[in-house]
């Protein structure tokens, strides 16, 4: 009876100091910060902090990002992202910073995302993301300029002969949950008068297992998912992308609604990208524009007007950061999705507008 | 059907040799009739078909080499490589408590102190571990030795209490190990607990859930137990909401929605503490429940004895009505442990990549596409050993403490 | 008792347990409502001002514009989501219901085996009692869903038993009845018969109390039920057809499919809780005292009838309450559906709706909604039942 008494005041103190462990191990924020908050309490009250004010307290970004899609957002065997989105990541990181690895991805399925980002837990999110008016209205979000025009396709084995949307009648299609594709796919084969079976499932991951083993006869998302989750099948050569665009996919930035500096710097960054291209300035040959004396090249680098300083950043370099650490548009393109890469997707519409393609970033200016 | 109940042979009027003798065992317990001997053969039958059908698919179908190739993701998960050796720390640390502790409390290296050391040896044996791993597992074995020997040596009066000194003193250096202090590019980094993942996090969130929840859910039995109505009606709303709701809607509200009931600008609570603190408050109502069956067991006597020698409700409550209480629960609440050690799993369907969650990354993996019967098999497995060790554990308790003898 | 001890001497009020209880009530409470409204109120406010959206349940009339792999009741983009979530509801109670049917029957089976005198039978159970006890259910239905039935064999290569069962990675296709219009009418015959059926029940267990010999009325029950439907059957022209499933285009067509998702979540789940219904039914057998068993063979009576009128009646009082919980949890547990892509409750509702709309407070009142009330509701009827079955023991 004794011992079980001692016992019991043991355990007593032992969850005790558990407790107080835990509490202290809360994210690397917790500790300087929830004394500086306690101060700005009064104050934040009032008023809605600024997401830049916070991103900045907080000394990194972060960004709510995919783990499952290589050349977008890949999350490889050693625990490192990489991606044409992540690359999107890191330029506002360079351009909030001057370091473009001040940067945390949140990966986040399709379902969380907008959720993480609205409860205030990720800053931005570029994840394959397609721009809607629902999303933009009621879901409360504000989308960026485009990176990246996509369409809806559809992927089924060689052998099976298809060739259009009827040929699919009766077939069984995989599909991600809480996607636009999920709605499109319902949409359309509604349209075509097709019946088919929806397998509808959470992730990139399952969906294509699911593929692979035939439990569908097609798999259907963005063309572009489609050619990067294509190299990861078993035997890439037996499937084929059909030629059938199901809808528009504008996949872009999202940020919450409300905070307009914090929209109009994600926005001026991704521009910026894009205007390098433009002028031909890129990561390697930045240096050699610095005496340019172009007044559109000299705003971009920051060399006349402080435009860094319009969306809350000190540094008027903040684009030059942005070249040298990421690079210009066609840089990032071609580092995660161009003919070096397994993928080899050819620029299509999303080449410059002077190249045939509709990317057309207004001026700085 | 009508064996179980039908035929009434009580074997203490068996002759005591034909208990002794193969044939006679075999045919009391296998022949003893028409309908047993028929039992019997399609038993046979089908354990040589079950059994048949595993061996040929472990020895010619399975290809084992996804495990050995992802084997630090399926431990440590995420855990920078270049940091392993603070794990390896705190497993010699683990067994250098085990050792002191064993000491302390048991007294004796018997026969289950020798099947704890073992473990790290014959764990040795596996074929695809490196001569450092080895190493590194015949040290923790060392270690756990030395443990035992030192604590004989030390001025120790109460036993106990400096046991328990030991244990909280291990988990403190523990976490700080696991967690890391200082600059990133100091001596010990830190990790992030997003990033501790496998059957390292598997194990860390059934440890501290069970730590957490267990105080937690006393206290809800004796508040539903209570006499104060506010208390108890609290109490029962929190518990049959909690065990109204599937844990998977917890987690979720947990990993979605927490940062909506808090304020603006409040620090971001890190995503394994809240389904850490998700489990926990599921497992509380449970483990309430359970407790409070113990509490209904103790006759009333019990109580008024404890008010007529003058004890006041605090009094009574820790020192006569909950150690026998708790005694009374034990295999429920090891019951409940083990139940939730199989609930961490369900982590992995919000994006935390516990042992199950690693196993779903490497299944898609593209190198290791279609490997899904040999990861499962294999995460299943490893679920089992400390499952079935807990209960193992929780039966030899109770029969020492003589739970249900009397 | 307290009296005395309050009436003799009067301790100070900080220490008078009364005050104290009132005390401590009033400021659990208080931190409790204050905890809760200040969630309430961040919510509120964050709702407001970071995406000015409101709580509202009129979403649920709108066009939901997704389509559902299965559905029980008729189902399609044009519907509401308020439709949607009834699918998934629907798809929930089958799931339950079929689970804890086969579930009961596997665990009473693998109970009774563990307590076999066969040795061999005995350990067989034991075995599984343990293997699956000890591994989660998450791991197991994962491990089914993709490991076992997504192994099978493509559609196109499809197990096909007597020209009629088709077995392949997509699930099963059986044959299934297709109703014909005299269908109304049989069902209308089938009514009679149950009726019939019940008032013969009645008399017969009236008959058997007054006479003292119990004749086997359930049995009588099924004969009469039984036949009413078969001469129903020959009667009519036809009540149903059979419809047999053909492998056409990429699909099979007819019959009825039982998915893989299906198939998957409800093996993994009936495997899984027979292991705990077999303790629960080992238990409430060995919880009948042996005199009980002896006294039945002494009075002459068969093993067959020990077990029926003397064994399970009193075991079933111990069974029943944990029995219960096991075919919550049951419930429960086929949310983790969502993990292999089966259109239950919880993964239409927490995960498509939810997506589609954004309205997380909304969606999760409504999941958590259905499953306590699903849950209070079965506690409701177990305390009755409960006490119905201890006024029958005294």
């Amino acid at each position: 009876m004794k011992s079980m008494r001692k016992l019991n005041k043991a355990g007593m103190i032992l969850s005790m100091v558990i407790g107080m462990i835990i509490a202290a191990c809360m994210s690397p924020a917790a500790g300087p910060e929830v004394v500086e908050s306690d101060e700005a309490a009064a104050p934040a009250m009032q008023e809605v902090q600024s997401t830049l004010s916070i991103v900045q307290e907080r000394g990194k970004l972060v960004c709510i990002g995919n783990s499952q899609l290589p050349g977008f957002g890949f999350l490889d065997s050693e625990g490192n992202f990489s991606g044409f989105d992540v690359d999107y990541c890191r330029a506002i990181a360079a351009a909030i910073f001057g370091d473009a690895d001040a940067l945390e991805v949140r990966p986040a399925t399709a379902r969380e995302r907008f959720t993480i980002l609205s409860s205030g837990e990720g800053d931005v999110i570029i994840r394959n993301t397609t721009w809607t008016m629902s999303r933009d209205t009621d879901l409360g979000m504000n989308f960026g300029p485009t990176t990246f025009y996509d369409g809806q396709g559809l992927m089924v084995r060689k052998e099976l002969g298809v060739a259009t949307l009827p040929d699919l009648q009766g077939a069984s299609v995989c599909v991600i949950t809480g996607t636009t594709t999920e709605l499109n796919l319902a949409d359309q084969f509604a349209a075509a008068g097709v019946a088919y079976e929806a397998v509808v499932f959470e992730d990139f991951d399952q969906s294509f297992t699911a593929y692979e083993e035939g439990r569908c006869d097609a798999v259907t998302t963005d063309k572009s998912s489609l050619v990067s989750r294509q190299t990861t099948l078993s035997v890439p050569s037996d499937h084929v992308i059909l030629d059938v665009t199901l809808s528009k996919e504008p996949l872009g930035p999202a940020v919450r609604h409300g905070d307009d500096q914090w929209f109009d710097l994600v926005n001026w960054v991704v521009y910026a990208t894009m205007l390098a291209e433009e002028h031909g300035i890129s990561s390697s040959n930045i240096d050699s524009f610095m005496g340019s004396e172009d007044p559109n090249i000299r705003k971009l680098l920051g060399l006349e007007g402080d435009f860094c300083s319009k969306v809350g950043i000190a540094n008027a370099g903040c684009f030059v950061d942005v070249i040298t650490q990421v690079g210009n548009y066609e840089e990032i393109y071609n580092r995660n999705l161009g003919p070096d890469t397994v993928f080899d997707l050819p620029r299509g519409l999303n080449s410059l507008y002077t190249d045939g393609g509709i990317l057309y970033a207004p001026p700085i200016r | 059907m009508t064996t179980a109940a039908g035929t009434p042979t009580d074997r203490s009027v068996l002759p005591v040799t034909e208990r002794y003798t193969l044939l006679g065992w075999l045919r009391r317990n296998l022949f003893s009739d028409l309908f047993n001997s028929l039992l019997t053969i399609v038993a046979v039958a089908s354990i040589f078909i079950v059994a048949r059908l595993i061996l040929r698919w472990a020895f010619n179908t399975a290809e084992w080499g996804v495990i050995p190739a992802n084997f630090n993701l399926i431990m440590r998960g995420q855990y920078p490589a270049i940091e392993a050796w603070r794990l390896w720390l705190v497993i010699y640390l683990l067994g250098t408590t085990v050792g002191l502790v064993w000491r302390l409390i048991v007294g004796q290296f018997n026969t289950t102190a020798r099947i704890l050391v073992a473990i790290p040896l014959v764990l040795m044996l596996i074929p695809f571990f490196s001569m450092g791993t080895r190493l590194y597992l015949m040290i923790t074995a060392v270690a756990s030795f030395a443990g035992y020997f030192i604590a004989g040596y030390l001025p120790i009066q109460h036993r106990g209490r400096a046991a328990s000194y030991f244990v909280m003193a291990y988990l403190v250096v523990m976490l700080i190990l696991l967690r890391g202090a200082g600059a990133d590019d100091g001596p010990m980094p830190p990790v992030q607990p997003i990033l501790w993942g496998g059957l390292l996090l598997s194990l860390l969130l059934a440890f501290f859930g069970i730590t957490l929840s267990f105080p937690l859910g006393v206290l809800l039995a004796l508040g539903r137990q209570s006499k104060l109505p506010a208390i108890r009606v609290m109490s029962v709303i929190y518990i049959e909401f909690i065990r109204g709701v599937p844990l998977i809607s917890l987690l979720f509200m947990g990993q979605i929605m927490l940062q909506l009931f808090l304020p603006d600008g409040f620090p971001l609570v890190d995503r394994v503490l809240r389904a850490l603190v998700a489990i926990t408050l599921f497992s509380a109502a449970y483990t309430a429940e359970n407790v409070r069956g113990g509490l209904q067991s103790i006759p009333r006597g019990q109580y008024e004895a404890a008010q007529a020698v003058g004890l006041s409700t605090y009094q009574s409550t820790i020192h006569i009505i909950l150690p026998q209480a708790l005694r009374a629960v034990i295999p429920v609440l090891v019951g409940q442990f083990i139940s939730l050690f199989k609930d961490t799993t369900l982590v992995a369907l919000v994006g935390i990549f516990d042992l199950l969650g690693i196993a779903r990354t490497i299944i898609a993996n593209p190198d290791w596409l279609g490997t899904q019967q040999e990861v499962f098999a294999v995460i299943a497995v490893l679920f089992w050993i400390f499952s079935y060790t807990m209960s193992f554990a929780s039966r030899r308790l109770e029969r020492r403490l003589g739970v249900g003898q009397r | 008792m307290q009296n005395i001890h309050a009436s003799q001497v009067r301790p100070p009020f900080y220490r008078d347990e009364r005050v104290l209880g009132v005390f401590s009530q009033i400021l659990v409470v208080v931190i409790v409502l204050g905890l809760g409204l200040f969630f309430f109120n961040n919510m509120i406010t964050g709702l407001r001002e970071k995406h000015s959206v409101a709580i509202t349940f009129s979403f649920l009339t709108q066009t939901a514009g997704f389509d559902i792999g299965e559905s029980l009741i008729e189902y399609s983009r044009e519907r509401t989501y308020l439709r949607a979530f009834v699918v998934g509801l629907l798809n929930t109670f089958q799931v339950a219901v079929l689970g804890i049917i086969f579930a009961t029957a596997l665990g009473i089976l693998i109970g009774v085996m563990r307590l076999s005198t066969n040795f061999l039978v005995s350990k067989i159970a034991a075995v599984y009692i343990d293997i699956f006890r000890n591994i989660p259910l998450l791991v197991l239905l994962i491990f089914w869903a993709q490991g076992v039935f997504l192994k099978l064999p493509r559609v196109a290569d499809a197990i096909v038993l007597a020209d009629a069962f088709y077995l392949s990675n997509r699930g099963v296709a059986i044959p299934w009845g297709l109703p014909t219009d005299s269908w109304g009418t049989y069902l209308i015959v089938l009514a009679a018969g149950f009726i019939a059926g019940a008032v013969l029940a009645y008399f017969l267990r009236e008959h058997g109390k007054r006479t003292g010999r119990m004749p086997l009325v359930t049995l009588w029950f099924i004969v009469t039920v039984a036949a009413v439907g078969l001469i129903g059957w020959i009667v009519l022209p036809q009540p149903m057809t059979l419809d047999v499933p053909t492998l056409e285009g990429f699909n099979t067509q007819g019959g009825k499919i039982l998915s893989q998702q299906f198939m998957a979540l409800l093996s993994g789940l009936i495997i899984y809780t027979a292991a705990f219904i077999a303790e629960v039914v080992r238990a409430g057998i060995q919880s009948v005292s042996k005199g009980q068993r002896e006294a039945a063979t002494a009075l002459g009576l068969t093993a067959a009838q020990t077990l029926r009128l003397i064994i399970f009646p009193q075991a079933l009082r111990v069974i029943i309450p944990p029995l219960t919980s096991q075919y919550l949890n049951l419930t429960k547990n086929s949310s983790l559906a969502i993990a292999i892509g089966y259109p239950d409750l919880f993964a239409v509702a927490g995960n498509t709706i939810l997506n589609q709309t954004g309205r997380e407070i909304e969606m999760f009142t409504m999941i958590m909604g259905t499953y306590l009330s699903l849950s209070l509701l079965t506690s409701f009827l177990m305390n009755i039942y409960n006490r119905r079955i201890r006024l029958v023991e005294r």
